[in-house]
């Protein structure tokens, strides 16, 4: 089992915000298949070091899928090629000896790069901090059990929760839309009983932000979903739509 | 070795009755009236369970609050990952549990380390956690009816767990994040995301502010508060290999050890049973299998030496059930520490399975055939699907192959009953305190630690502090701030001026095995002595000859590493002495020179039972211990048996 890949790796480079950005080949020789993606980087990064050159930056800190933290685009598939998978937990017996691999950071205009593959995905906190959240000061809460939540919705708002925050869907999209995002939030807390309170402020501060953020728009082509690492269903952006508009119409706010 | 005078520590631990020691300690605390809170600056300092919900608690109180995080957003602490769940009391299975219950296991699983009136407090608030969380939206699991669920863990023997499948860390730290969002929207906290603490800032004896660098310019900015909360997590980092997140560090801790706070217990490492095995020396990180597992998977070696058969090919009658066999009241779910000495014990034997003889199985055979596969997928599914990503095999076909690894650390920094460290105005929260989980820590505890902590202890005490102190104005072109910072700049200069051959991570690796191979799952004298001298050489060569390119005025992720690292090499060497001078085997410190008979841990209550706290004498120089006695008045000292 110890099979290992010679490859050749096209990587953005780009040394900060404002200067201009290129791919830079690099060749690698007798790479595990047992390593993972970002593995392999910390081997070109080591490689890089010794000869002198900068390594490449890139974001990563879990690494095991939850934090949300990597990204990039990998031959042009937000996280790579496996469904379900963060960049961290795509291993390298994925890929055939010989395979040239091309690395891109996330690219929207709401996430601008900051080095090389390093972008800023402040917009999400900001969507968050303008709705995304169930007003309970620290003491004021009641028995756990006082609400029954029934099963199948406690499963539809786990399902929505279980967001990464990565922003592979905002990339994946050809407009860049973070609506696979907002509707996670929105449909986990407006789902459950204790969210129902604030459900129209809640979709229309997040919509807000999302539109001020330079985020795109919805065109139901559904890259998102294949996209998502935690597999968030689009099921959700219909979810927001209805929201978004009965708090249109009904809202009294 | 050190002076280690017995110091008599001020815990401030409250009189009277355990059970009535924190409704005291409130009832006596000072307030701080609501207009008065508005000009009242604090500083969180991480973003994890415990600065998340600190942050937040104390902004709906009305403070004014600065919120630091290196991560890029707040979300992305390493609470995120933790995956099997919260303990509370709340005795919803009805099977006899209570707040005492709680407290008497927390306390016998930590191996009678930890501070009695601190399990108590824990064990008390639990219950409101899960309220508060469940408020917030925390999809907790429920049953059919609508009420919450429960499962088990290591080392109890009632249904306490609440759990969200197998992401609850996520889940639960979303909803701190989401009421930390909500006041940075209300303009009550300000967040510095991509800022690393490099160092405190200490006027008139009184925690003032903090050095930062911002990670993405470069730049070194200065912050004053009227008290400081470190919630910086642990330091299993300095392993190398760990289930930490690769950006988690003692940084922060150890520079606040550095200004004058105590270091407790630095040896107290937690091995976890099951983690997924090492599979090559490109290795970066180490991956845990939740110990929710051990509900329904069951534990086992081969019956004979080398066997290399799969897994599933081996017949019950030459399977070794060691866990089951070695205690069969607990069984599978005996806690973590002992879980994974007996893996260890078993691989050492010769009977460890899988290309490197480091693993141990966990099989689900029976429990699919008992519950179906449906079932097992819906308590697991998530874990199996990162098992199958990361090792290309099918758990729901083969058992599972794990092995320990370094997982938490139950040492810190030394804090009293408010959570304050030897420095007023220093309060220590989360994982990084030492405070509740003794010499071991029980599954699904650190979650309630945290959220303890964050939500429910520093509010008050640091209310309690800003209340009785008459704290001066303070500018950060205060002299000590523009100490701390030359010092900080100087040691990232110094760093990028060795220009040796030597990356961080070759150093790292190396530090790493010196820790494993010396003061890993078992530790005996020499080998601890031989690692002193090791770690102190390491040190020397990294200060001689460490590599690092680009320049300290941009986004550098090269010099963040090689910076953590330079603290782990002088902290590796305060754990292998805090390991040197403990002589005896409790919870996760294991010395092979004091061991019963059948290999279990020989506590010496009568000579350790204290803490042991640290103080910063100078690099490379002989620390001073401070002993805090311990006192088990509650839970009466004996033996830990999972018989």
């Amino acid at each position: 089992m110890s099979e290992t890949l010679d490859l050749t790796l096209k990587v953005w480079r780009q040394p900060g915000p404002d200067a201009s950005g290129r791919y830079v080949e690099y060749k690698l020789t007798e790479i595990s298949t047992h390593m993972s993606f970002l593995e392999m980087l910390d081997v070109l990064n080591e490689q890089l070091n010794e000869k002198g050159e900068e390594m490449i930056a890139f974001d990563h800190d879990c690494r095991e899928g939850i934090c949300g933290a990597c990204s990039l685009m990998i031959n042009g598939q937000a996280h790579g090629p496996d469904s379900g998978t963060t960049t961290c937990q795509l291993h390298m017996r994925r890929f055939k000896n010989g395979d040239t691999i091309v690395i891109e950071p996330w690219r929207a205009r709401a996430f601008p790069v900051v080095r090389d593959l390093v972008v800023d995905r402040g917009a999400f906190d900001r969507i968050v901090q303008e709705g995304g959240f169930i007003s309970a000061n620290t003491g004021s809460a009641p028995d756990a059990n006082s609400v029954p939540i029934p099963a199948p919705v406690q499963e539809t708002a786990m399902d929505a929760a279980a967001c990464i925050g990565c922003g592979a869907c905002v990339a994946a999209c050809k407009n860049a839309s973070a609506m696979l995002f907002v509707s996670a939030k929105v449909s986990h807390l407006s789902t459950l009983p204790q969210g129902k309170p604030e459900r129209d402020s809640r979709v229309q501060g997040m919509v807000a932000q999302m539109d001020l953020e330079g985020f795109g728009n919805c065109t139901n082509t559904e890259e998102c979903q294949a996209a998502c690492p935690a597999e968030i269903s689009v099921s959700n952006i219909a979810r927001l739509n209805r929201e978004f508009l009965r708090a249109q119409l009904c809202s009294k706010e | 070795m050190a002076d280690t005078a017995n110091t008599v520590f001020n815990s401030r631990v409250p009189d009277g009755p355990m059970a009535e020691k924190w409704d005291r300690c409130k009832q006596e605390m000072k307030l701080v009236n609501p207009a008065n809170k508005r000009k009242k600056k604090i500083i969180v300092v991480g973003t994890g369970l415990a600065g998340a919900s600190a942050a937040a608690s104390l902004a709906e109180l009305g403070y004014q609050v600065e919120s630091f995080c290196f991560q890029d957003s707040p979300r992305r602490a390493h609470s995120i990952a933790a995956q099997g769940g919260i303990n509370a009391a709340k005795n919803y299975p009805n099977d006899g549990d209570s707040v005492w219950r709680l407290f008497y296991d927390t306390v016998k699983g930590g191996d009678y380390r930890s501070r009695e009136a601190n399990v108590h407090r824990l064990a008390q608030v639990s219950n409101n956690i899960i309220d508060q969380c469940t408020a917030q939206g925390v999809p907790f699991a429920r049953d059919y009816g609508g009420l919450l669920s429960n499962r088990s863990f290591g080392g109890a023997q009632v249904s306490r767990t609440f759990y969200a499948r197998g992401q609850t860390g996520q889940q639960l730290l979303l909803g701190a994040y989401s009421a930390l969002m909500r006041q940075v929207g209300t303009g009550r906290v300000t967040l510095f995301p991509r800022r690393e603490m490099l160092d405190l800032v200490v006027v008139d004896g009184v925690a003032r502010g903090i050095i930062v660098r911002n990670l993405i310019t470069g730049e070194f900015e200065k912050y004053s508060a009227d008290c400081v909360l470190l919630c910086t997590g642990g330091y299993g980092n300095a392993f190398y290999l760990s289930t930490n997140a690769k950006g988690s560090n003692v940084t922060a801790a150890w520079r606040c050890h550095k200004r004058g706070a105590y270091f407790a217990n630095p040896c107290y490492t937690q091995i976890h049973p099951t983690c997924i095995p090492v599979s090559g020396d490109y290795q970066s990180k180490l991956t845990l299998m939740s110990e929710s597992l051990r509900n329904d998977g069951r534990v086992w070696v081969p019956g004979a030496q080398g066997d290399q058969r799969r897994g599933n090919q081996i017949p019950d009658t030459e399977r070794d059930y060691y866990l089951e066999r070695r205690y069969p009241a607990f069984g599978n779910l005996v806690p973590r520490d002992v879980a994974s000495r007996a893996s260890k014990e078993r691989c050492d034997a010769g009977y460890g399975v899988g290309s490197t003889g480091q693993a141990v199985f966990l099989d689900f055979r029976d429990a699919i055939a008992r519950d179906g596969k449906h079932t097992i997928e819906a308590k697991y599914g998530n874990l199996f699907h990162m098992y199958k990503k990361i090792t290309g095999e099918d758990p729901y076909q083969v058992p599972m192959r794990i092995y320990p690894a370094v997982h938490y650390t139950m040492g810190g920094l030394w804090v009293d009953y408010h959570l304050q460290s030897s420095i007023p105005g220093l309060f220590v929260l989360g994982e990084a305190n030492f405070s509740d989980h003794g010499a071991n820590r029980l599954g699904a505890s650190a979650l309630m630690q945290g959220l303890a902590d964050g939500y429910f202890v520093a509010p008050y005490t640091t209310s309690n502090f800003l209340g009785s102190q008459n704290l001066p104005e303070v500018s950060t072109d205060d002299e000590a701030f523009t100490e701390a910072m030359a010092n900080a700049q100087d040691r990232n200069s110094k760093i990028l001026g060795v220009q040796g051959t030597r990356s961080s991570d070759s150093i790292h690796r190396e530090l790493g095995h010196i820790l494993w191979e010396y003061c890993g799952m078992s530790r005996e004298r020499q080998g601890l002595e031989s690692a002193m001298g090791k770690i102190s050489d390491l040190r020397e060569e990294f200060w001689s000859s460490i590599k690092v390119l680009g320049q300290g005025e941009q986004l550098n992720q090269n010099l963040e590493h090689a910076g953590r690292l330079a603290d782990f090499l002088e902290f590796g060497e305060l754990m292998v002495r805090d390991a040197l001078v403990r002589e005896e085997s409790c919870g996760g410190h294991f010395r092979e020179e004091h061991q019963t008979k059948d290999n279990e841990a020989l506590r010496d209550d009568k000579n350790f039972s204290h803490v042991s706290a640290w103080e910063f004498t100078g690099v490379g120089n002989e620390p001073v211990e401070h002993r805090e006695q311990l006192e088990f008045i509650e839970v009466p000292l004996a033996t830990r048996s999972y018989k």
